[in-house]
């Protein structure tokens, strides 16, 4: 018999604010993190979701007295912080990052590659600052990143080798990721469109966040979701493209709700990918109608936070579970037209609803896809 | 044009990594996309790069890569008729 | 009995039934060499692997020298049987990191500035993974982690989570790791 697990305490780090409670504020009044930045020299500016990083020096300084660590690192740091302030680390406490980048802009003008640019290195250095015994885990699977670390301490703590375990993750905004998507035609020319008719691309964004996993959430916590059920399977299709008829995303979805024992009438809320690239988004439409999640209402966060790659699938998780436990649905900002070929319960708008079940989906560049399913307790 | 064809012809071999294809295997009027290179959407973008990198040519629309690179003589009278070095 | 006790218990229920070492111009299948190149560098020996195993691939020639490291790996224990309910869980040091250098140089200069979305795609570790599910068409579960070291308990204990849950039969497990000319791939079939 398999031990429960879940997600008992959590904290963000966005444009939107450094803490959850002004990051729920924000999103209730529809404000994004989206804006026009130049981010290259020479290059023209793109619309991406940037934490402003005076304000972030400024939060870290009051927070932190060591000041050398990196922009990346301030922002992991600030989200774990307060739940680790709640939550003692042990010896049977684990640490896993999720992250794509990490502190890649650190290769910028090298000729040897520098220690800080390992992501083993990174979660060291943050496990250390906060007195982990365990080595960390980084787990590193493109912008599915997120969802499947929670499914690893999920995992982890059901094979006895963790109690509990602190999840965090981080990715930045950088010219390296920036320059990539860019040679991709895949960033768009205004703020992002998830599934709307006139979609051409995504927004990046950048962010840190943390959540704690436990097997024996305290009486005192003020809110539990089981990890009930997770999956991640690849589409065998494509490294850079998905899909065309969503089969690692439909699989995960199914294995997910399989073990969680939830059909899809039970789905109270989807939280999607919805990147705003013509493809991502029309194979999600797929995946979720050969799933009959068609008429679960769904959104994606991408137009409030632009796509944070490792850090997406944490953040929109967080956001998830403040929407049950604030009964309020947020719409799919930006979302106007519809522009896929099967339907979706799109939200337009802020809902009163009764959340219970979740299902957080992600799909990333390698083919890969991971879904999960939460239940608030 | 046929030095430009030959040329073409040598950088997308290059560029693409087509290890195992030669030069004289790729006909002028062949199709590019579709036949038998195996060419995906990720070597149309690497195009667009060449196009510029090489050829000094900025596509304004990225989507009339599928236009310009039908075939060697296509592209070639592109390249030609919009060289900017 | 102590934790460790029944840890070691746990791992003899799992059974490895195949490893695969790739390393020093070497490929070694359960201890009998398959593969020797004279080649002195990782994607001179490479490229002989692939002509030598006649794995007729022209996609392997666009991979990354991470990608062709454990695509070789895996070929060598993927090639026979049914593989529909293999996972893939692989771990590495360095990430990606080996072609992040290389992409990172085609934007350092403002006057030769031309971001090849072809070394971008594998600026992440995972595609790896990607490679060897798509050769294969392993519709499976993956997972791509990077850790200081190679953790075969850490490894083991996922994939068996994995073969408990009911979520695949068999994982092709294991580290595949590659900067520049250090590389070393072990790779192997676990059930349980």
């Amino acid at each position: 018999m398999m031990k429960e697990i879940f997600i008992t305490d959590y904290n963000c780090v966005t444009p939107l604010g450094f803490n959850v409670n002004s990051n729920w504020s924000s999103l209730l009044e529809g404000k994004s993190g989206v804006a026009l930045h130049k981010i290259t020299e020479n290059q023209e500016a793109v619309y991406a979701s940037m934490i402003d990083s005076e304000k972030l020096n400024e939060e870290f300084s009051k927070n932190f007295e060591n000041q050398s660590f990196t922009r990346l690192e301030k922002m992991i740091l600030l989200s774990l912080k307060p739940l680790i302030e709640s939550h003692p680390v042990t010896a049977d406490t684990a640490l896993i990052l999720s992250t794509t980048k990490g502190n890649v802009s650190l290769l910028k003008n090298q000729t040897v590659l520098p220690e800080g640019a390992y992501l083993a290195v990174l979660a060291q250095k943050i496990a250390d600052f906060f007195g982990f015994k365990a080595k960390p885990i980084v787990v590193s699977n493109a912008c599915v990143s997120g969802v499947m670390a929670i499914a690893v301490a999920k995992n982890m703590i059901q094979a006895g080798q963790y109690k509990d375990a602190f999840v965090i993750a981080g990715d930045e905004i950088t010219e390296f990721v920036i320059s990539g998507f860019n040679s991709f035609q895949a960033i768009g020319t205004e703020a992002c469109k998830p599934y709307d008719k006139n979609r051409n691309g995504i927004n990046i964004g950048e962010a840190g966040a943390a959540v704690y996993i436990t097997s024996s959430p305290s009486e005192t916590e003020k809110f539990r979701f089981k990890v009930s059920g997770d999956s991640a399977v690849n589409d065998a299709n494509h490294i850079s493209g998905p899909s065309r008829t969503g089969d690692g995303l439909y699989a995960s979805i199914r294995n997910a709700m399989a073990e969680a024992k939830v059909s899809s009438e039970h789905i109270d809320f989807i939280s999607a990918h919805g990147t705003a690239t013509l493809y991502n988004d029309e194979m999600e439409a797929i995946a979720f109608n050969r799933m009959e999640l068609q008429n679960a209402p769904l959104n994606s966060m991408k137009g409030y936070y632009g796509h944070c790659l490792g850090a997406s699938g944490l953040l929109e998780s967080i956001i998830s579970m403040e929407s049950a436990r604030h009964h309020t649905l947020l719409p799919s900002k930006n979302f106007e037209e519809m522009g896929i070929s099967q339907p979706l319960n799109i939200i337009k708008e802020n809902q009163t609803a009764t959340i219970q079940y979740i299902l957080k989906t992600a799909s990333g560049f390698g083919g890969c896809n991971a879904a999960v399913v939460l239940e608030k307790c | 044009m046929e030095n430009l064809k030959t040329e073409l012809k040598h950088k997308i071999i290059e560029v693409l990594n087509l290890e195992d294809v030669s030069v004289e295997e790729i006909k002028d009027t062949d199709p590019l996309f579709g036949g038998g290179l195996g060419l995906d959407s990720i070597d149309a973008l690497e195009l667009i790069v060449l196009l510029d990198k090489d050829y000094g040519i900025k596509l304004a629309d990225p989507k009339k890569g599928k236009e310009i690179f039908q075939s060697i003589d296509i592209m070639a009278q592109f390249i030609e008729n919009n060289r900017t070095k | 009995m102590p934790q460790w006790y029944w840890k070691n218990v746990k791992m003899n229920m799992m059974k490895k039934i195949t490893a695969c070492t790739l390393e020093n111009s070497k490929i070694t299948v359960d201890g009998n060499l398959i593969f020797e190149s004279e080649s002195n560098t990782f994607p001179e020996f490479a490229k002989e692997a692939y002509k030598n195993l006649e794995l007729n691939y022209p996609k392997f020639h666009k991979m990354d020298s991470l990608s062709k490291l454990a695509f070789l790996a895996a070929e060598m224990i993927l090639k026979d049987g049914d593989h529909s309910r293999t996972a893939l869980v692989l771990a590495n040091k360095s990430s990606s990191l080996d072609t992040d250098f290389k992409y990172q140089e085609s934007i350092n200069s403002q006057e030769n500035y031309f971001p090849s979305p072809a070394v971008f795609v594998y600026t992440l570790p995972n595609i790896c993974v990607g490679e060897i599910s798509i050769k294969h068409k392993m519709q499976t579960e993956n997972a791509f982690f990077v850790l200081d070291e190679f953790d075969e308990n850490f490894l083991n204990n996922y994939s068996e989570q994995l073969l408990r849950s009911g979520k695949a039969d068999k994982v092709l497990c294991g580290w595949v790791e590659l900067f520049q000319e250090n590389y070393k791939a072990f790779v192997y079939l676990l059930t349980l």
